[in-house]
């Protein structure tokens, strides 16, 4: 017998409901709390039992249509290098600042996706973002962040 | 009523505001007619903009992305049968056999007379009865409220997930389960922060919807390699034919917008129902009200069949707003997302709205008739010009959308921990999107989440930990009976496929 992908996604429900619930049972009350008709405790505990109940009625019920995805077709490595240049950007854009890490995200990602028209990866990587931050910062008076421009006092 | 209308009017016609639904009307446009890009992506991708504003500035701004992202939505529809929204899946079905028959500019000002149309009628209806429900909801009662909103989350459930509701149900327990992180609002007690100080004060809002909308949806265009700019290619802007009607063509929608109109706006107004169930909906029923000769040419770019969901899904979009402002309850995932951002602004939505805070209550409901007008005029001679963004290649697009996704979450906290919290959530989201698991009763149960809780905690206080109060009120037991009813319906449904 094969499980579809969905009854095994199911399944991870179920053990995440479970941990949820026994996690939800962890929570410390304070000692007049602990038998009140409601605590802070209460609701996710029945979101807990509500959630392995869910798992359990999707896993034994039969499926109408199996719902299968053909991987070979999906192109994980551009996703994939997407996330790592995203969580890259996430990590040096408090270091470098905004500008300087928005725009060589934008030009990179631009480039590993496979665009090769140099003057748009540039006007919309550096202008744009110098653009956006003159919008947010200059304009709507929005704080942003950025270590770099300051210490080059180019903002306050 | 008046003196709110007045003071709706001043606040809505205020030139910041103004600007606003511009530029809401314009961005919702554009991202709305980017195939997959829906309402809640543009909304979501606004929220970071609001920031620095007052709230009905926000709230405007918001609601001309709402109604320009549908109305975006439709020209794609149009032009290269790829709906940029699910509320304008039936649009497509007679607007694009015009376009191919050489009438796409007729097609596309029937859309956008229809939804003006739609659009200003249901903001007439909104007028009336908002402050109506208003009255009325005072009324309810925490029972009521937390019977309101398990209605509203089976509700979004049972209509936004193919026939999937158990999948939905998940989706919601899970969005419920993200929401309780972080300290009890009452006890201030720690849950679910695993000793993460970042945690202390639960997820964002704004981190949610962005990572399972505006970052999962980049991902799934990466993922399955779709580019929507390929379709592009087979139609020329710049042969768009005449935009002008004749007059059996006015004639045919005037018979048609008021009835979609109604339609619309009573579908909007349902928890969980929205734009996509209107505009199949009218598209249907309009099909029953034209006589033989007018039902052949259906799905053959009949006037009828596409001014009738086009003014049905903008009338609904209007409709959506009176659950969202008379009872603080969305009643669908894109106004769970503005509920959220309004919450962010420290205002509670709800039957007292419009006392507390008449200039947000009116101005957002003037603003529609503003922004329907906007629209208009932005739509009408700038189709051909707003239309080569669809040409916009998904190099481009793809880094930009992360690019707002991360900047939002920056803006919020300077933070790393969110960015990667978003990310992760984001990679998550969209593994489950591959098989068909929906995103918006997520994001509903995460914004109603907290105050599902604290009504179910009122409730069982007041009857002493019994379950008792389900019953006692004939409200709470009438809408408790509406869910009842969704849920048996989708039992039955569910048996009688297999």
């Amino acid at each position: 017998m094969r499980i579809s992908t969905v009854k095994i996604i199911s399944l991870l429900f179920f053990i995440l409901s479970a941990f949820y619930l026994y996690s939800a049972h962890q929570i410390r009350v304070f000692s007049f709390d602990e038998n009140a008709p409601f605590n802070a405790k209460t609701f996710p505990i029945y979101l807990g039992y509500l959630g392995m109940f869910l798992s359990v009625l999707y896993i034994i019920l039969p499926e109408r249509t199996q719902l299968e995805v053909n991987h070979k077709v999906l192109d994980y490595k551009s996703s994939l290098f997407l996330v790592l240049i995203t969580i890259i950007y996430g990590f040096v854009i408090l270091k470098a600042g905004f500008f300087l890490s928005t725009s060589l995200f934008l030009f990179l990602s631009y480039y590993f996706l496979g665009e090769r028209r140099w003057i748009w990866m540039f006007i919309l990587s550096f202008p744009f973002v110098a653009l956006f931050m003159f919008l947010l910062h200059g304009v709507l008076d929005i704080y942003l962040r950025d270590p770099l421009l300051k210490m080059l006092g180019i903002i306050g | 009523m008046i003196e709110g209308i007045l003071i709706g009017l001043e606040t809505a016609l205020s030139l910041k505001n103004l600007l606003m639904v511009v530029m809401g009307c314009f961005f919702g446009t554009i991202i709305g007619m980017l195939p997959g890009l829906g309402p809640m992506t543009a909304i979501a991708l606004m929220i970071p903009i609001t920031y620095g504003f007052e709230p009905s500035t926000g709230l405007i701004l918001m609601a001309g992305v709402y109604y320009g992202a549908i109305f975006g939505g439709s020209t794609s529809s149009i032009l290269i049968n790829a709906p940029g929204v699910p509320g304008t899946v039936a649009t497509a079905f007679d607007g694009y056999p015009m376009a191919q028959q050489g009438k796409a500019g007729k097609a596309l000002a029937i859309a956008a007379y229809s939804s003006f149309a739609g659009g200003t009628i249901a903001a007439i209806f909104l007028l009336f009865a908002a402050p109506s429900l208003s009255k009325v909801s005072l009324s309810f009662r925490s029972p009521d409220y937390f019977a309101l909103m398990v209605l509203g989350l089976t509700a979004v459930s049972a209509f936004s997930s193919k026939g999937q509701f158990l999948k939905a149900m998940m989706m919601v327990i899970l969005g419920l389960m993200l929401a309780s992180v972080g300290q009890d609002s009452l006890s201030d007690i720690t849950r679910f922060t695993f000793g993460n100080i970042n945690l202390l004060d639960g997820i964002s809002f704004v981190l949610v919807v962005m990572a399972t909308f505006a970052m999962s949806e980049a991902l799934t265009i990466i993922l399955k390699g779709k580019d929507p700019s390929r379709a592009t290619q087979q139609i020329s802007f710049s042969k768009l034919g005449s935009i002008r009607l004749d007059k059996e063509e006015r004639n045919k929608m005037l018979k048609t917008i008021p009835r979609a109109s109604v339609i619309g706006f009573l579908v909007g107004v349902l928890p969980g129902a929205g734009a996509t169930i209107a505009s199949f909906l009218a598209y249907g029923m309009e099909r029953n009200f034209v006589n033989e000769e007018e039902k052949q040419k259906f799905g053959k770019g009949s006037v009828h069949g596409l001014a009738a969901p086009e003014t049905a899904n903008n009338a609904a979009c209007s409709g959506a707003f009176v659950p969202l402002l008379t009872l603080g309850i969305p009643g669908s995932g894109t106004t769970a997302v503005m509920l959220g951002a309004l919450l962010g602004f420290g205002i509670q939505p709800g039957p007292r709205l419009y006392i507390t805070h008449p200039e947000v209550f009116w101005s957002v409901i003037m603003s529609m008739y503003i922004g329907m007008v906007i629209l208009l005029i932005l739509n009408l001679p700038l189709i051909p010009y707003i239309a080569r963004i669809l040409a916009v290649p998904k190099n481009f697009l793809i880094p930009l959308i992360l690019f707002f996704s991360v900047t939002g979450i920056y803006l919020m906290s300077f933070n790393n921990f969110d960015i990667f919290l978003m990310i992760g959530i984001a990679v998550f989201a969209t593994f489950l999107r591959l098989y068909d698991f929906p995103m918006p009763p997520l994001i509903l149960a995460f914004v109603l989440g907290g105050l599902m809780e604290e009504n179910l905690r009122r409730s069982l206080l007041i009857s002493n930990g019994s379950f008792n109060f389900l019953w006692d009120r004939p409200l709470t037991t009438a809408i408790l009976g509406f869910t009842i009813a969704i849920v048996s319906w989708q039992i039955y449904k569910s048996f009688k496929k297999n």
